[in-house]
C-alpha cells in the first residue's frame, strides 16, 4: 500500500488545561479528498494549525510524504507543498488581487533583493513567471477575478470573490496538499454549489489532494471520499460520508444524548 | 510595464453573470472615472501619464533649481534650505521602508541616521586622525549601519505594534546617550593598561560633537560648494528612490506589504517574515546611514542634538504627512516640513520673512482644514461668513467700550505695528488686541485666552450639528489672538513644533492617508 501524503499520529495538543486535540490519527492519501466534520470547538481549524506549523503539537507526530514536518517554521511547510486558506479570510486587502497571488509565490523564487533592484536576468524570469502564474491562477475562476479586478485591491472584492482569491493565493505556492478551511461559509446556496463543483475541479485539474473543514453537509456529500468527524479533540468517526453521517456518535455530538437515542 | 492580459472591463454580456451588488460595487471606482467632471478628467489624464516621465520631470525641476539661484546670499541659503530638505527626503524614504511597506513601528530610526553621520566623522576627521576618501567611507559606513540594523532588529523580530515601537524606542536612546557621554568611556577603569592614553577615554566628544569633519571628496576632488552639496544629495535621494521603487515592485517588496496586511497569512503563504523583517529594518539603516554621512559632511561635524528623539519625530511627521507606503509622498513630506515648518518659522530668514514667521502659515492651515473638513460648500460658506462677522463685532464692542489706538491695536498709546500688509492689517482690525501685543511682556491676555481656546475645542468634541458649527467660529478667532498676541513671537521655539502637530492632526482628520498615500483598510 502506497505511503499517505500527510500522516498525523497520535498528535495532541493543550493549551493550558483545555485539550483541544487528544491522540489524533488522520492519514490522507494522494489524490484523496477528506473532509473534516465536527461541532464548533471540535478542534478542527486547531488541527489545520498544526499542520501548517502555527502551532507545534505537544506530542506525536506529522509527515508530508514520510517526512515529519513538525517543529518546521510555517513558510518551510508551506515551502514542502502544504498550503492553507482560513476560515476567517486572511488576504492582503491593500495589495491588489494580481499581488495578492504572486505574493504566494515568494518561497519558490530566489531572486535577492540586489537582483531585483539591478533587474538581472533571473529576477525578470521570476517576476515574468509569478505573472504568469498569477494569471494561470485566477483564470481557474473565469472572468470573477480576472479583466479589471487584476489591479484592484483585495478589499474591493465581494466576500465569495475573497474566498475565491484566498484559494488561487493557496494553490500559487503550488501544493501537493491543500487545506481548506470552511471554504463555502457564508455563501449563498449557488455559490455553495459552484464551491462543491470547484472543489472537485481542483483535483482533477490541479492534482490536488484536499482536506477540507466543512459545514454544510451537501457540500461535504458532494465532494468527499472519505469523512472524519471530531468532537473535543478526538476522531469519533471515520468512513465514507454515509457511515459517518448515520453513526450514533457523531449524531449525539451534533444534536445531543436524546437525539441519539430516539434514532 | 503591462501586467494585465486584458485590462478592459468586462462587459456584462461576455465576462459571466453580473449578479447581486458585489459587481456594482467593485465598478464603483470606473464610475466615479468617467463621470469624474474636471478633477475626475484629470486624474485619469495623469494616470496615462508613465511613471518614469513624471519622475524624471521633478527630478530635472530639482536640477534647474541652483542653476536659478545666483551667488548672493539669500540664494545661498535657500540652496542650503533646499539641501536639508533633500537629506530628510532620503531620511524619510529610508523610514518608510520599515514603517511603510513592512508596517514596523521602528522608533530605533534615528540612531542609523546618527551612525551614519559619526561613522563618517570618525573615519574623515582630526578626530582620530583618520582621513579616508569618501568613496571608501561612504559605502563602509552604510553597510556597518545596515549590519546593526539587521543585528538591532534580531531581538526585537517577534515583536509587533507598541511592543517594538518601545524596545526600538530603548536602542534610541542608547544611541543617544552613547553619544552625549562617549567622551569619558572607561573600561573598568582599565584604560591605562590597554593602552589608551587617558583615564577616560574619548570617542565622541560628548555633547560638543565632533568638529572639522572633512568635505566630501574623493579622487582629489573635493565638494565644498552648496551646489556640489546639493547636487550630491539630489543624486542620493534619486538613486534611492528609484531603487526603493524596484523593491517595492519586487518579490521581495510584496513580502513586505503581505506581513504588513496579514503576518500570519504571509507566513503560511511561504513568506520568511522574521528575515523580511530584518531585512526591511536594514534596507531603512542603510538609507538613514547615507544621508547621515551627507549631513556631517555638510555640516562639516556630528553632533548629538541632530540624532535624537526630536529629529525622529520630526521625520516620522514628514513620512505621515505625505502618506504612509508612498514614497513620493515621502520626499513631498519631508520638503513640506523642512521648508514650511523648521525654516518658515524661523524668523529673519528669507523664508520667515516670506511667511511671515510663520503668519501666512498659520491662517493657511486653518483655512485649508475648514475647507476641506466641512462639507457642503453652503456650511462651509456660513462658517467662514460667521467667523468674519465674529470678529468685526468684537473688534466693534471692545473699540466702542475701551480708547481705540492705532493699527487696530485697542486701548493702546502709540503702537504702529506694520507687519503683515495689508492682510496683516486687516487681521488686526479683525480681532480686538490688547495694547503691547507685539512687545514683549505682559502675557497675561495670551495665557487666559489658551486656556479659552482648549476649552473650546473641548466642547466641541462633546457637541454635533449646528453647535459644533457655531463654536467652531469663536474657537478659530480665539486661536488666531493666541497667536497674534504670543505664538508669532515664539515662532522657531514651540510654536513650530505646535503648529506641525496641528497641522498633522487636522490631516489626519480630513484626510488620514496622508498627501499622496492611499487609504488602507485594515482587518476587520
Amino acid at each position: 500500500m502506497a505511503q499517505p501524503l500527510l500522516q498525523l499520529e497520535n498528535v495532541s495538543k493543550a493549551f493550558g488545561g483545555l485539550q483541544c486535540i487528544s491522540h489524533l490519527d488522520i492519514d490522507v492519501k494522494e489524490g484523496q479528498i477528506v473532509s473534516v466534520i465536527g461541532p464548533n470547538g471540535a478542534g478542527k481549524t486547531t488541527l489545520f494549525n498544526l499542520v501548517t506549523g502555527m502551532y507545534r503539537p505537544d506530542s506525536g507526530d506529522i509527515r508530508l510524504d514520510g517526512e515529519s514536518i513538525v517543529g518546521l517554521a510555517p513558510h518551510k511547510i508551506t515551502n514542502r507543498g502544504v498550503a492553507r486558506t482560513f476560515q476567517t479570510l486572511r488576504l492582503f486587502l491593500n495589495m491588489s488581487v494580481k499581488e495578492n497571488v504572486m505574493a504566494a509565490t515568494y518561497g519558490r523564487t530566489h531572486a535577492s533583493l540586489l537582483e531585483s533592484i539591478l533587474r538581472l536576468p533571473r529576477a525578470r524570469r521570476e517576476e515574468r513567471e509569478s505573472n504568469e502564474l498569477a494569471q494561470e491562477k485566477l483564470s481557474f475562476f473565469g472572468q470573477r477575478l480576472m479583466g479589471y479586478r487584476w489591479n484592484q485591491p483585495a478589499y474591493s472584492l465581494s466576500y465569495a470573490n475573497r474566498r475565491r482569491l484566498e484559494i488561487a493565493r493557496a494553490t500559487a505556492t503550488k501544493p501537493r496538499i491543500l487545506l481548506l478551511d470552511e471554504p463555502a461559509a457564508g455563501m449563498n446556496p449557488v455559490e455553495t454549489h459552484e464551491i462543491t463543483e470547484l472543489i472537485g475541479q481542483l483535483r482533477r485539474e490541479g492534482g490536488y489532494t484536499i482536506l477540507v473543514i466543512e459545514h454544510d453537509m451537501h457540500v461535504v456529500e458532494g465532494i468527499s471520499d472519505r469523512v472524519i468527524a471530531l468532537d473535543h479533540g478526538e476522531k469519533i468517526a471515520e468512513g465514507t460520508f454515509e457511515q459517518v453521517a448515520t453513526n450514533p456518535r457523531v449524531v449525539e455530538a451534533y444534536l445531543g444524548t436524546s437525539a441519539a437515542e430516539r434514532k | 510595464m503591462s501586467d494585465a492580459p486584458t485590462n478592459e472591463p468586462v462587459s456584462e454580456s461576455s465576462g459571466g453573470p453580473a449578479i447581486g451588488a458585489d459587481e456594482w460595487v467593485a465598478r464603483s471606482g470606473e464610475r466615479a472615472e468617467r463621470h469624474g467632471g474636471l478633477t475626475g478628467r484629470a486624474q485619469s489624464l495623469y494616470g496615462r501619464v508613465p511613471k518614469p516621465a513624471v519622475f524624471a520631470f521633478f527630478v530635472t525641476l530639482a536640477v534647474l533649481v541652483p542653476v536659478f539661484t545666483a551667488q548672493t546670499d539669500n540664494d545661498i541659503y535657500f540652496l542650503r534650505v533646499c539641501t536639508i530638505a533633500l537629506v530628510f527626503a532620503l531620511l524619510a524614504l529610508g523610514l518608510n521602508v520599515a514603517v511603510g511597506f513592512a508596517g514596523l513601528l521602528d522608533l530605533g530610526y534615528i540612531a542609523y541616521y546618527g551612525i551614519g553621520a559619526y561613522g563618517y566623522a570618525f573615519l574623515s576627521s582630526d578626530k582620530f586622525g583618520i582621513h579616508w576618501e569618501a568613496w571608501l567611507v561612504i559605502p563602509l559606513v552604510v553597510a556597518v549601519s545596515a549590519l546593526v540594523g539587521l543585528l538591532l532588529a534580531l531581538p526585537s523580530r517577534r515583536l509587533v505594534g507598541d511592543y517594538l515601537a518601545i524596545v526600538t524606542l530603548f536602542f534610541s536612546q542608547i544611541f543617544y546617550i552613547l553619544t552625549t557621554q562617549g567622551y569619558r568611556i572607561s573600561f573598568l577603569g582599565l584604560n591605562k593598561d590597554l593602552g589608551f592614553d587617558r583615564a577616560n577615554w574619548d570617542l565622541t566628544g560628548g555633547p560638543n560633537g565632533i568638529a572639522n569633519v572633512d568635505r566630501i571628496g574623493a579622487f582629489g576632488l573635493t565638494a565644498s560648494s552648496e551646489r556640489a552639496y546639493f547636487y550630491i544629495t539630489l543624486v542620493a535621494v534619486v538613486v534611492v528612490f528609484a531603487t526603493l521603487s524596484l523593491a517595492n515592485r519586487s518579490r521581495t517588496g510584496r513580502a513586505w506589504r503581505a506581513l504588513h496586511d496579514d503576518t500570519l497569512a504571509a507566513q503560511a503563504m511561504s513568506v520568511p517574515v522574521n528575515w523580511l523583517k530584518l531585512l526591511a529594518v536594514g534596507t531603512g539603516a542603510a538609507v538613514a546611514a547615507l544621508a547621515g554621512t551627507i549631513n556631517a559632511a555638510l555640516l562639516q561635524g556630528a553632533f548629538p542634538d541632530d540624532y535624537n528623539i526630536q529629529v525622529l519625530i520630526i521625520i516620522y511627521a514628514m513620512v505621515v504627512l505625505g502618506g504612509v507606503g508612498s514614497l513620493a509622498g515621502a520626499v513631498l513630506g519631508a520638503i513640506v516640513v523642512s521648508v514650511f515648518m523648521l525654516e518658515g518659522l524661523r524668523p529673519q530668514t528669507p523664508i520667515g520673512d516670506v511667511t511671515g514667521n510663520g503668519r501666512w502659515i498659520f491662517y493657511a492651515t486653518i483655512l485649508i482644514v475648514l475647507v476641506v473638513a466641512i462639507r457642503p460648500w453652503r456650511r462651509l460658506g456660513a462658517i467662514l461668513a460667521g467667523i468674519v462677522a465674529f470678529g468685526v463685532v468684537v473688534h466693534g464692542i471692545v473699540a466702542v467700550a475701551t480708547e481705540r489706538g492705532t493699527d487696530g491695536l485697542l486701548n493702546s498709546g502709540p503702537d504702529t505695528y506694520d507687519d503683515g500688509g495689508p492682510v496683516g492689517w486687516l487681521i488686526r482690525h479683525w480681532l480686538a488686541l490688547p495694547g503691547g501685543t507685539y512687545e514683549t511682556g505682559s502675557r497675561t491676555w495670551f495665557n487666559v485666552a489658551l486656556v479659552g481656546v482648549i476649552a473650546l475645542v473641548l466642547c466641541m468634541t462633546l457637541v454635533k450639528g449646528w453647535v459644533r458649527d457655531a463654536l467652531i467660529v469663536p474657537t478659530v478667532w480665539l486661536a488666531a489672538f493666541v497667536w497674534e498676541t504670543r505664538l508669532i513671537q515664539e515662532a522657531s521655539g514651540p510654536t513650530r513644533f505646535l503648529l506641525l502637530g496641528a497641522i498633522l492632526v487636522g490631516l489626519m482628520i480630513a484626510r488620514p492617508q496622508g498627501l499622496l498615500g492611499r487609504p488602507r483598510v485594515e482587518i476587520v
